[in-house]
């Protein structure tokens, strides 16, 4: 499944992400690369973005992002 | 006496500002990076280290926070850019102790670029509570650079930095750590073998070279491509990048080594960190669970920032009253003591107000800023942009984007400084550009002169409120225009940290402020000094001196001095109509007349741009009423009834509501935007814009 579809407390691991370049970099920056495990903390009212928490940062990122990350469920 | 210069690095809200004022109590320097509207600052002290007893001159800069060493934002370029340099001798890399595993993997980087690096682990304090343990000793060991604790906050730990800084620049010799996977690091130890072979001569070590080598930096094959060496070396690389490829199951190189360098950051936290309780995190989330609430988050935030919007526009309202006065009354003085002529007239009327206007928008900036301030220390504008950014995201702006546009409709100045909170150069110029369409504090003249004119008083309350939403909408939909065709290209990502909620230093508030005011009076001081003279000298000049004579002796035979002031009026206007400024409305009036304006509107247009509360007092004087009319008098507001017709006055509104807000805010506008051009670019969109809207209304009113 995708992060986007995870509900609010659902725990994950990360299996791939489908991006490249900048933007992987960045997310690797974060802390958020295959293998690692991410938390749904909170989304916003219309479902724009989205908190995760990973190792021990909180990172917000936009559904549209997080469509890009598959994960699966724990 | 040694000189050391030092390069102060880590990721953002690591602690690097508040570390560099525990260290020294010299003053701070604030300037720019070369070229970028980022702060560079700066601090130079002298130290004595006991071991040698050797002086030295110290000076660190601290650099913009980075999450990694890539171009993602202007502060991570210029952050780069800096390591890269040889501008120091040795890097101090700051890490936040409480989240150890992320701060490692920039730690890699900066261990890579071959320097010699010192490691801050700074919040010891925070981590202690936290019941996070780390082995700095072993830490060291594994990383191959010294760690520190510190705690910034406590003024903890500074000495031995200090001390473990001056042992790092006597030792001599790389000794950084980063170990890679047993396949890379064969490739890495046959690369190095060749250069022993060949007894090559570089002055960096190397296994960096090695590194920099595989990782395909295009710097490095740069300088290695004149050398004679290459033609041998090049084989040997490419077939390393085949084995690692083999290895690695990919062929994106800087994939590769950021996965090792995550494995590396990751093991070497598990080695060295232990964790026991989770208290203090907890505390973070529950402040969260509140404020980035679904329901809740955005009407408390609304909240917040009415109460800010209310202390700086009631509060600053107060000394800014006085200010006004003051100016008001030395330029009185200064015309008496210079006289009424041509000195007396630029000092008083022209350079003393400018330099007012300048310093009457200080209190309401310091107010507003210290808000800001503390919205970003505390940790709050992240998750301000959190909530916000659905919305805002749809316009091409981002969720930051907020705060400077609702700035905006206080006043354009503070508001185009406050934009600086936004990273990303494109949203951040977006939301510069369309800053003028939140109608600011100065306009309300305007509108209230014109609505209480044209509109009944019960109606006029909903008109006006009408006018600034109109602006508003405006703005969002320019925001949207730009972003489709001139700040084109994909969106950015959004990926933002959300950092801890912390207490912030107040001191820390203090200097970040007083560093925006500073540079506020300096470059906007100047340039609108400069700016109001020019303005003063195209309303009075050329002078008719005849023309004058004439009027002043009919004026000292005036019946009565009603027919007195009316004279006086008449004379105003007459010297107003010749004057440059006055001869330009005369040139703009074809360019305005498709809009209904008349010459005289044309000429308050043009004065506007200087200050939009000038628009009504040149209507005064054009209206033979005098400059001291407000937007309540009621003979303007007859006079104006009486001579302009509704659907020009309509779209005068319209007018003033979109074009070029003052010369102030034009000044500060140049300066955070980075160029002049944008200037030039933001009087075409805005001019164009109001143009065409207002060609639009009038000629729907007209048609109704
Ligand atoms: N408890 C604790 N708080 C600290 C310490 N050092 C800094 N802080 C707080 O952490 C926050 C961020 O500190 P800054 O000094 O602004 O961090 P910075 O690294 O300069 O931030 P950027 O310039 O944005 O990258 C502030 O609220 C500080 O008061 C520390 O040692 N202990």
């Amino acid at each position: 499944m995708l992060l986007s579809e995870l509900k609010k407390g659902d725990k994950a691991v990360i299996k791939k992400i489908n991006a490249s370049g900048a933007f992987k970099n960045r997310l690797s920056s974060m802390g958020i690369v295959e293998k690692e495990s991410v938390k749904l903390k909170e989304y916003s009212l219309a479902k724009s973005t989205m908190e995760i928490e990973v190792a021990e940062s909180y990172v917000a990122l936009r559904f549209k992002e997080a469509r890009l990350i598959e994960v699966e469920k724990i | 006496m040694q000189k050391l210069t030092i390069a102060l690095a880590g990721q953002p809200n690591v602690g690097k500002s508040s570390l560099i004022n525990a260290i020294s109590s010299s003053r701070l320097k604030v300037g720019n990076f070369s070229g970028v509207t980022v702060d560079k600052t700066e601090v130079a002290f002298k130290w004595c280290d006991e071991a040698s007893c050797s002086d030295y001159e110290m000076s660190i800069i601290d650099l913009p926070g980075a999450y990694s060493l890539s171009d993602y934002t202007i502060e991570e370029k210029v952050a780069k850019k800096f390591i890269q340099s040889d501008e120091y001798d040795l890097i101090v890399n700051v890490v936040d102790a409480t989240n150890l595993q992320r701060n490692l993997l920039f730690t890699a980087e900066l261990l890579e670029s071959g320097k010699k690096v010192v490691v801050a682990l700074n919040m010891m304090d925070e981590a202690d509570k936290e019941g996070i343990k780390i082995d700095e000793k072993l830490l060291s060991e594994i990383l191959g650079v010294t760690c520190i604790k510190t705690s910034a906050s406590e003024k903890s730990g500074i000495d031995e930095l200090k001390s473990a800084i001056v042992a790092a620049y006597k030792n001599d010799g790389y000794t950084s750590k980063v170990k890679y996977s047993d396949h890379i690091e064969e490739e890495i130890a046959k690369i190095v073998d060749f250069f022993k072979e060949k007894k090559y001569k570089k002055d960096i070590s190397y296994r960096i070279l090695a590194i920099k080598l595989l990782k395909e930096d295009s710097e490095t094959y740069k300088m290695m491509h004149d050398e004679p060496i290459w033609i041998e070396l090049l084989p040997l690389i490419r077939a390393s990048l085949e084995h690692i490829y083999i290895h690695s199951d990919s062929k994106d190189i800087e994939q590769i080594f950021r996965d090792e360098h995550f494995a590396f950051a990751k093991g070497a936290k598990m080695e060295a960190m232990e964790i026991s309780s989770m208290r203090a995190k907890n505390f973070t989330q529950k402040i969260d669970n509140i404020l980035i609430n679904k329901f809740l988050g955005i009407p408390l935030f609304l909240f917040f920032m009415w109460g800010l919007f209310q202390l700086t526009f009631t509060l600053g309202a107060i000394p800014v009253d006085m200010i006004d006065e003051f100016f008001t009354s030395i330029g009185v003085a200064s015309k008496s003591v210079f006289g009424e002529g041509a000195l007396g007239s630029l000092i008083g009327d022209g350079i003393v107000p400018g330099v007012g206007a300048v310093i009457m928008f200080l209190p309401n900036i310091i107010i507003l800023f210290i808000g800001i301030a503390l919205l970003e220390t505390t940790g709050y504008m992240s998750r301000v942009a959190f909530l916000l950014d659905g919305f805002f995201h749809r316009f091409g702006l981002h969720g930051k984007s907020f705060i400077p546009l609702v700035t905006g409709f206080g006043c354009s100045v503070p508001a185009y400084m406050v934009a600086r909170t936004l990273k990303n150069e494109r949203e951040r110029l977006i939301t510069l550009f369309i800053i003028g369409f939140m109608s600011c504090g100065a306009r309300l003249p305007v509108y209230v002169l014109f609505v209480g004119a044209f509109f009944s008083q019960e109606n006029a309350g909903s008109i006006l409120f009408l006018i600034y939403i109109a602006g508003a909408f405006f703005g969002l939909v320019a925001a949207k225009v730009l972003k489709m065709f001139v700040f084109k290209g994909e969106n950015e990502p959004f990926v933002m940290e959300m950092p801890k909620y912390r207490l912030p230093s107040l001191k820390l508030v203090w200097h970040t402020v007083y560093s925006q005011a500073k540079s506020y009076l300096k470059k906007a001081g100047t340039f609108i000094l400069a700016a109001s003279m020019l303005v003063w000298f195209a309303s009075n000049y050329p002078k008719d001196e005849a023309l004058t004579n004439q009027y002043q002796v009919q004026i000292e035979h005036a019946a009565s001095p009603e027919i007195q002031i009316e004279l006086q009026n008449e004379l105003k206007k007459i010297s107003l109509e010749n004057s440059y400024l006055g001869k330009t409305g005369y040139v703009l009036e074809p360019f305005f007349r498709p809009l209904g304006f008349d010459w005289k509107m044309s000429v308050a247009i043009g004065t506007g741009l200087a200050a939009k509360e000038v628009v009504v007092s040149t209507m005064g004087v054009l209206y033979s009423l005098g400059e001291d009319v407000t937007e309540e008098d009621q003979g303007l507001m007859e006079k104006i009834k009486a001579e302009i017709p509704f659907a020009s006055a309509i779209s005068f509104i319209v007018f003033v509501m979109i074009y070029l807000p003052c010369l102030a805010a034009s000044m500060v506008f140049v300066k955070e935007a980075g160029s002049w051009k944008y200037l030039w670019y933001l009087f075409l969109f805005t001019t164009t814009t109001a143009w065409i809207m207002s060609f639009l209304v009038y000629r729907a009113v007209l048609i109704l």
